[in-house]
């Protein structure tokens, strides 16, 4: 069945300064369809869709809506085409109810009040099979309610034209399952359906239609039963590429880093990490799966020294870490890299330029009152060099280099410093195959030279082929640390939702999980 | 959905853009042209409204600032004491840490400086009295820029309402002295401090008496400026600083001691400040009255901010803000005018210098005309 076009785009281009972000781009969105837009990170996908939105004007090119050609000037006018954008960060009022946020900015057009909107709303639950409380306060809500409630928001202003932008990074499996069963029920009910993504399964298992973007430019369109994950992957990246991440066998080493009772509070005073145990050893990539939010960051955070720790014992080769300052733990070899959201948050100084973000450890080494600049500038160039940086130069601020760029600048300074333990958190957050990659080489890499790497991650299907052993958390429990080889997404999926515990139904008296046979922890002195 | 969507094809008329990465050039080239369109619009208002020939009236603002040597020379003094209070206040603002107390830092820098003039002045050598009035002002000013700084470390206080409240102290305390110091009695003022004997006074270099009293405060400032673009680009601590500017959370993951350094630092802009007003009090006006900062604490701010903090910028922002002053009062007297006249073109002038900043970072793209597209 033929459906009919509900957004159409011709030649779309969008340049910003000297970067071509969108090139002659061609798009048709129809209703009754989904349809996902793929492509690797910096592709496009996501100025593509703000141009949709109203956020970019396009330089050039055409926009149909209903095959009558349209202008999106802001996104009131967008609006007014009933294009309802679900970006990746929620935009909602955490004080507001789920009703207040709905109806938030919008009431010029016509009153109604809040209990006939909260009336309405559930009936947009009804139909669609959501489950949002209009009354219920934002902040009590969980991630996949907040998604939800983006959706019935769009929804509830009579959008036709629904895009999520990258909606499952921060779902759990389970959750995406059901927010996937929602966009079918959409699409049955007519809507025109766009989802923006880099995972390919998801594609393959919802759209119809895949539309590939490749460097800001248009590849083509497919109909997904013609597609392979293989012939996906070749059209995004634009050569053939393997699919299989590498686990190289490494000979196990003593425990390198050992965790006991570890509590730690958060920001708020909340407890972030409660009663944890685990140990990596050299050689081994020990992975961290859980919800985003429950606990990584803090984690991280105190094994680096930069967090207070509530009890319990952070033991490096022998040696207790819990009390010692940063740059002491910095010279005991753990090396820390966490990606925040933003992806400059923390180790990088965002305005400073490579050299300078090159030099943030060790700057302070010589007697010298002035900085070594000229070894930091060569050791960009090696990095440049070694991981492919697309950068003008060593001197480019980091701020200025594409997403992936500067994770390989984090994480190249991070290994160059010779590091036996790496705690690596969301390493390849929002990175393309390619770089992602070249991510898991290098740590693979280090892996291959004793290192003991904690791996905080998102994506599980990398987590099953990239790590040894892999540790849940939930609410800042461990749920337990399987062997990744003996594993499936639908048990730790579970493990994360605290649905399954295996800390307690596989603790005996003799053998408590996370505490390591060969221990350096005298079994006395506890 | 709506019949009035689909006839809105039109382009908007002007859209805004950020751009990043001028080239430099281009960039002064902007700058250079918003001088030129700013000094077109001051012609226009001054003829305008006074149907005076705006080149004469230029002209009386060159003269106003280099029309003799002495002038010549004043106007390099009060330049050099404005860069002064600009390189203190530019690490601390390079940290992000918003000091707008400068003002009250020069003024007990002052202090201190014409208590040294007047209870060591006729004491002491003079050399040995200049160095404990360099260390009694830097000291006292690093005083006051450390108080808020300790308040922000221990307890997270606001820097900015804390640095601008310093300074009414300061101002109240220079009240205090100016009249405990008040001489002649029942003058409310401190009048020249030692004007028989100099004692206290910078020496004066050179035999030229046009020249010689504005070298050495126009000599220490630049030692300064050249200490201080190498103290923030070349140095352990200016990199510490900018890294703490930049990011703190990246500053802490990288071992620095934040709190030590925003300590650090404070003592530095502080005591510069400081400097500048010993430079004041001993070099300049040889006096302490409420009014010696005189507002150099807020321009500065726009010194060190137009320039970038980059120090030797800062000289030619400095020597523009005080060509303005010292031209509009020569416009005032040779032409008449009241000073609001003159003030309003040093507006004009900095607003434009202003505004060009966001010709530098953003550009403006205008709807196309339809032919071209054709």
């Amino acid at each position: 069945m033929e459906h009919s076009s509900a957004i159409r785009l011709e030649n779309v281009t969008k340049t910003f300064g000297s970067v071509v972000a969108n090139k002659d781009i061609c798009l048709d969105i129809r209703y009754g369809e989904i349809l996902s837009l793929l492509g690797e990170n910096g592709s496009g996908k996501t100025t593509l869709m703000n141009m949709l939105s109203g956020i970019y004007f396009p330089d050039a090119g055409k926009i149909y809506a209903k095959d009558k050609e349209v202008s999106i000037r802001s996104p009131k006018d967008a609006y007014d085409l009933n294009i309802g954008m679900i970006h990746q960060h929620f935009k909602l009022v955490d004080i507001f109810t789920a009703t207040e946020n709905v109806v938030l900015g919008r009431s010029a057009k016509k009153k109604e009040s809040l209990k006939a909107a909260a009336a309405r709303i559930r009936e947009i639950c009804d139909q669609y099979g959501f489950d949002v409380d209009p009354d219920q306060k934002v902040y009590n809500m969980s991630v996949s309610q907040k998604q939800t409630l983006e959706i019935v928001k769009v929804l509830y202003h009579g959008a036709e034209i629904l895009i999520l932008d990258e909606p499952t990074a921060v779902l759990t499996l389970q959750e995406t399952e059901k927010l996937f069963k929602v966009l079918r029920n959409m699409r049955e009910a007519g809507k025109a359906v766009v989802i923006i993504t880099h995972k390919l399964n998801e594609v393959l298992e919802i759209s119809d239609r895949v539309s590939i973007l490749r460097r800001g430019e248009y590849i083509g369109t497919v109909e997904t039963k013609d597609a392979t994950e293989l012939s996906l992957t070749e059209m995004m990246v634009g050569k053939k590429v393997s699919l299989d991440i590498a686990r190289p066998q490494v000979e196990k080493k003593k425990p390198l880093l050992e965790i006991r009772d570890l509590s730690i509070k958060n920001d708020e005073g909340h407890i972030a990490i409660d009663n944890v145990n685990f140990y990596i050893r050299g050689g081994e990539i020990l992975g961290v799966a859980g919800i985003a939010g429950c606990g990584q960051k803090e984690l991280c955070e105190a094994i680096a020294g930069l967090r207070k720790i509530e009890g319990g014992k952070m033991i490096h080769q022998g040696e207790d870490i819990s009390t010692m300052t940063p740059k002491q733990i910095l010279a005991k070899g753990i090396s820390m890299s966490f990606i925040p959201e933003d992806r400059l948050g923390m180790g990088l100084a965002p305005s400073l330029s490579i050299t300078d973000n090159m030099i943030l450890k060790t700057y302070s080494e010589g007697k010298s009152f002035f900085v070594d600049r000229k070894r930091g500038r060569q050791e960009a160039e090696k990095i440049i060099n070694d991981l492919g940086v697309v950068t003008p130069s060593t001197e480019t601020p980091v701020r200025r280099l594409s997403g992936g760029n500067v994770q390989k600048v984090l994480l190249g300074r991070e290994i160059k410093s010779g590091p036996n333990v790496i705690i690596t958190a969301y390493p390849v957050r929002g990175l393309d195959i390619n770089s992602s990659y070249l991510i898991y080489d290098i740590l693979n890499e280090q892996k291959k030279k004793d290192v003991g790497i904690l791996f905080i991650g998102e994506d599980l299907d990398v987590m099953l082929s990239l790590c040894d052993k892999i540790m849940v958390l939930c609410h800042g429990k461990v749920m337990g640390i399987v062997n990744a080889e003996n594993t499936s997404k639908e048990e730790l999926g579970l493990m994360m939702t605290g649905a399954i515990n295996l800390t307690e139904s596989r603790a005996t008296e003799d053998k408590k999980p996370g505490i390591a046979k060969d221990s350096y922890i005298e079994e006395g002195t506890k | 959905m709506s019949a009035a969507v689909t006839t809105k094809t039109k382009e908007p008329f002007l859209r805004i853009a950020k751009r990043e990465g001028l080239n430099p050039w281009k960039a002064w080239g902007i700058r250079g042209i918003a001088l030129i369109c700013a000094l077109l619009l001051c012609a226009l208002f001054v003829f305008a409204l006074t149907k005076l020939n705006p080149l004469d009236v230029y002209s009386s603002m060159a003269k106003g600032a280099f029309g003799t040597t002495r002038r010549i020379w004043i106007t390099l003094q009060d330049t050099a004491i404005l860069l002064c209070v600009a390189l203190g206040l530019a690490p601390a603002f390079k940290m992000k840490f918003w000091n707008i107390g400068g003002e009250g830092q020069i003024l007990v820098g002052g202090i201190t400086t014409a208590a040294c003039m007047i209870y060591l002045g006729d004491l002491l050598p003079l050399w040995l009295n200049i160095i404990i009035m360099v260390v009694a002002s830097s000291l006292s000013g690093a005083l006051w820029g450390l108080i808020p700084a300790l308040f922000k470390a221990k307890w997270n206080t606001n820097e900015t309402l804390f640095t601008l409240m310093m300074n009414y102290i300061a101002i109240q305390l220079t009240a205090f002295f100016v009249s405990k110091w008040e001489n002649p009695f029942g003058s409310n003022s401190v009048g020249i401090i030692n004007p028989d004997t100099k004692g206290g006074w910078l020496p004066e270099i050179g035999s030229n008496r046009m020249v010689s009293p504005y070298v050495l405060p126009v000599a220490i400032v630049l030692i300064l400026t050249v200490c201080m673009f190498f103290y923030l680009r070349n140095s352990k601590h200016g990199y510490e600083i900018s890294i703490v500017g930049d990011s703190e959370n990246t500053a802490r993951y990288a071992g620095m001691n934040v709190k030590k350094i925003v300590l650090r630092t404070m003592l530095i802009s502080g005591g510069i400040c400081g400097i500048a007003g010993f430079i004041n009090v001993a070099g300049a006006s040889h006096t302490i009255s409420t009014n010696i900062a005189g507002g150099r604490g807020f321009t500065a701010i726009i010194v060190a901010w137009l320039a970038k903090f980059n120090a030797f910028v800062m000289i030619f922002v400095s020597l523009l803000l005080i060509f303005l002053e010292k031209g509009a009062s020569q416009i005032a007297s040779d032409h008449g005018l009241n000073n609001e006249a003159s003030e309003i073109m040093k507006g004009i002038i900095l607003f434009f210098v202003l505004a060009s900043e966001f010709f530098i970072n953003y550009r403006l793209i205008f709807r196309k005309k339809d032919k071209k597209e054709a």
